[in-house]
């Protein structure tokens, strides 16, 4: 069993709420992502079984939407919009930083599990730019010292 | 104070006799429906419920000129005039906060800093359509929207504004906040049913339209965010007050997100027929360029829309005079970029952007936008061949008007603009291997 009584019960809720089961399919996959972290064939199984759906169904939703890891990440996945506002303040040179501090490139996880380094499109933040998204949280109007301060932060939570 | 730390012009909204939907936006405490009540919120939904008859509702719309703020401007009270009378099947409401043309992050600081509005808007349409089960389709990265509106939803039927029997007026009314996720093919209409229903999130072809079969096959409703926080303020003040506002045919106030090489991106409500210009440099809004540089061009309706070129900008941001000047209004999202802006690499950001989020159920665009992505990279790293902007436009005329969904016209209707306005830098691109103007745009 991945998913723990806690997903499972939010999971269950979201089922009731709607004329279809199969509606809830979404709204579970990312009770199940925030909780794990990724998703995979087990964490469907489960999904299918709570929601009484076939797995299928689960796995052909959940390979659609690319908001979904479906491979373990680090502990903190930095999600940096690089689409055009973003870019035009930066967010190039936003990822190069980050490469660097990281000591990873885009795509890749840090030795320690630490991290993940990908690049996304428009997270409707564009009048904040540049921007990254990691894990749930957005931050906004991105400068060196706050992307320093963050990163030691994180570093320091573990 | 705020989740996100977005500038805005609520204090000279609050100022303002006439502009409505910003002007509690920096009000920290906004989000609390008692503050809300105070600030005369969900006076209009219990208007409309107990003294309004769903016809009068619509009739009240059409004649406020209110047009759908989403992108394509279809007038919303015709819009809701669509639903079948004599349908038994249920009908629903769905509130479209995909919010991902970019561009485009206005309906977040609705959801984030007023979401009662979003509710009450809502409400009023729902009962509008004789609809009792209304969702909002949030796209899966605004955490902190979903979050919210939960909240608020939840204050709303602790209050009665929800629930059954709203107002003892006999009238059921459930809301459900739904978690999408996150792609930018969801925010078309059709595309965002199949989401909501929990399939692949993939167009439908039309007809039927979904005023007709929609969710679950049963006719449906979808506006935008904004367009539906519009309503309470025409039920309240009536269509002839919404229609001093803004243009003849353009009626009414807009959200614009100005973005790109401003002094001061933001959010700015404004009067339809603002000045294009004025946004762009007024001090009050986006403040001039960053390094008071030149403008080479404007995207104004979200990365959609055709370019306006520097000599251009003294054009009125309304639905008419952008279709007059070539373009569109679309969501509101004025992209600015200057003079050290390589068009070839505003365009390859686009191309990569409509590629990735193509559904792929129609050849032209899964095809054609991998086939323009792999031409215009080519050319922007220096490897062009002659020919190559004509085998763009061949491409790009065999995906425009052939496809399901506007998608395909989406991802074209910039790169044609672009190599109209600047087809002497695309070739200059190709000739030289290089940029025309070197762009390089460092964060401080
Ligand atoms: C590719 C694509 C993406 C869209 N994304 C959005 C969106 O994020 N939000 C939105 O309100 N409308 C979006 N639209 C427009 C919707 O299809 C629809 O017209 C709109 O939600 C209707 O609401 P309105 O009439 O209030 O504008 C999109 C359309 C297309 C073709
Ligand atoms: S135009 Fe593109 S996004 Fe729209 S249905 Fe066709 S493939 Fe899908
Ligand atoms: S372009 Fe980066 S958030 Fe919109």
């Amino acid at each position: 069993m991945i998913l723990n009584d806690n997903s499972k019960a939010r999971i269950r809720e979201r089922v009731g709420l709607y004329p279809r089961h199969k509606s809830a399919i979404l709204p579970a996959l990312t009770i199940a992502y925030h909780q794990v972290g990724h998703l995979n064939d087990e964490v469907y199984k489960e999904i299918a079984k709570i929601i009484k759906v076939p797995y299928v169904e689960v796995a052909e939703a959940a390979t659609f939407y690319t908001m979904f890891p479906k491979e373990p990440v680090g502990k903190y996945l930095i999600q940096v919009c690089h689409n055009i506002s973003c870019a035009l303040l930066g967010a190039d040179s936003l990822v190069e930083y980050l490469e660097q501090k990281l000591d990873i490139k885009k795509g890749e996880t840090t030795k320690d599990n630490l991290f993940t380094l990908v690049t996304v499109e428009c997270l409707g933040s564009c009048a904040t730019a540049p921007m990254m998204q990691i894990n749930q949280d957005y931050y906004e109007n991105l400068t060196r010292e706050k992307v320093d301060r963050i990163l030691e932060e994180l570093r320091v939570k573990g | 104070m705020f989740y996100s730390p977005v500038r805005t012009n609520a204090a000279e909204v609050a100022q303002s006799e006439k502009l409505h939907l910003f002007r509690f936006v920096e009000d920290p405490e906004q989000v609390k429906i008692d503050i809300y009540e105070t600030h005369g919120g969900y006076k209009a939904w219990k208007k409309a419920l107990t003294s309004m008859k769903p016809a009068e509702i619509i009739d009240e719309i059409k004649k406020s000129g209110l047009r759908g703020r989403g992108g394509a401007g279809f007038p919303a009270g015709m819009k809701w005039s669509f639903i079948p009378k004599d349908s038994p099947k249920p009908r629903y409401l769905i509130c479209n906060a995909d919010e991902s043309e970019p561009g485009t992050c206005k309906d977040r600081v609705l959801m984030e800093r007023d979401p009662h509005a979003v509710i009450e808007g809502m409400a009023i349409a729902a009962f509008a359509i004789g609809c009792h089960r209304m969702f909002i389709y949030i796209r899966g990265e605004f955490n902190h929207s979903i979050d919210r509106m939960q909240a608020a939803v939840k204050e709303a039927y602790e209050k009665g504004h929800l629930g059954k029997n709203v107002y003892g007026s006999g009238y059921d009314l459930d809301m459900v906040v739904h978690s999408g996720g996150g792609a930018y093919i969801c925010g078309e209409e059709t595309a965002l049913l199949n989401s909501l229903e929990g399939e692949r999130g993939m167009s439908r072809i039309r007809p039927p339209f979904p005023a007709i079969e929609g969710l679950y096959a049963c006719p449906t409703i979808v506006n935008n965010v904004e367009t539906l926080a519009s309503v309470p303020h025409v039920i309240n003040h009536g269509a002839d007050w919404y229609k001093t506002l803004g243009t003849e045919k353009s009626p009414g106030s807009k959200i614009f997100s100005l973005s790109g090489h401003v002094k001061q991106p933001g959010n700015y409500e404004v009067e339809l027929g603002f000045n294009l210009k004025k946004l762009i440099y007024d001090p009050a809004y986006g403040g001039g360029i960053r390094g008071d540089k030149k403008v080479k061009g404007v995207i104004p309706g979200g990365s959609s829309t055709p370019f306006l070129t520097a000599d251009m900008l003294d054009v009125s941001l309304d639905y008419e005079s952008l279709a007059e000047a070539g373009s569109m209004l679309g969501s509101g999202a004025v992209i600015v970029f200057h003079e050290d802006t390589c068009i070839v690499w505003v365009i390859l950001k686009l191309i990569h952007f409509y590629r990735h989020e193509s559904c792929g159920k129609c050849t032209p665009c899964r095809e054609g936008t991998g086939w323009l992505e792999q031409i215009i990279r080519r050319i922007e790293q220096g490897k062009g061949k002659p020919g190559d902007v004509e085998l763009i436009e061949d491409v790009c005329g065999n995906i425009l008007g052939r496809t399901i969904c506007p998608l395909g016209d989406a991802a074209v209707m910039p790169i044609q603009s672009a190599i109209k306005n600047w087809r002497d830098e695309w070739q200059y691109h190709i000739d030289n291997k290089k940029c025309l103007v070197k762009t390089g745009f460092e964060f401080k």
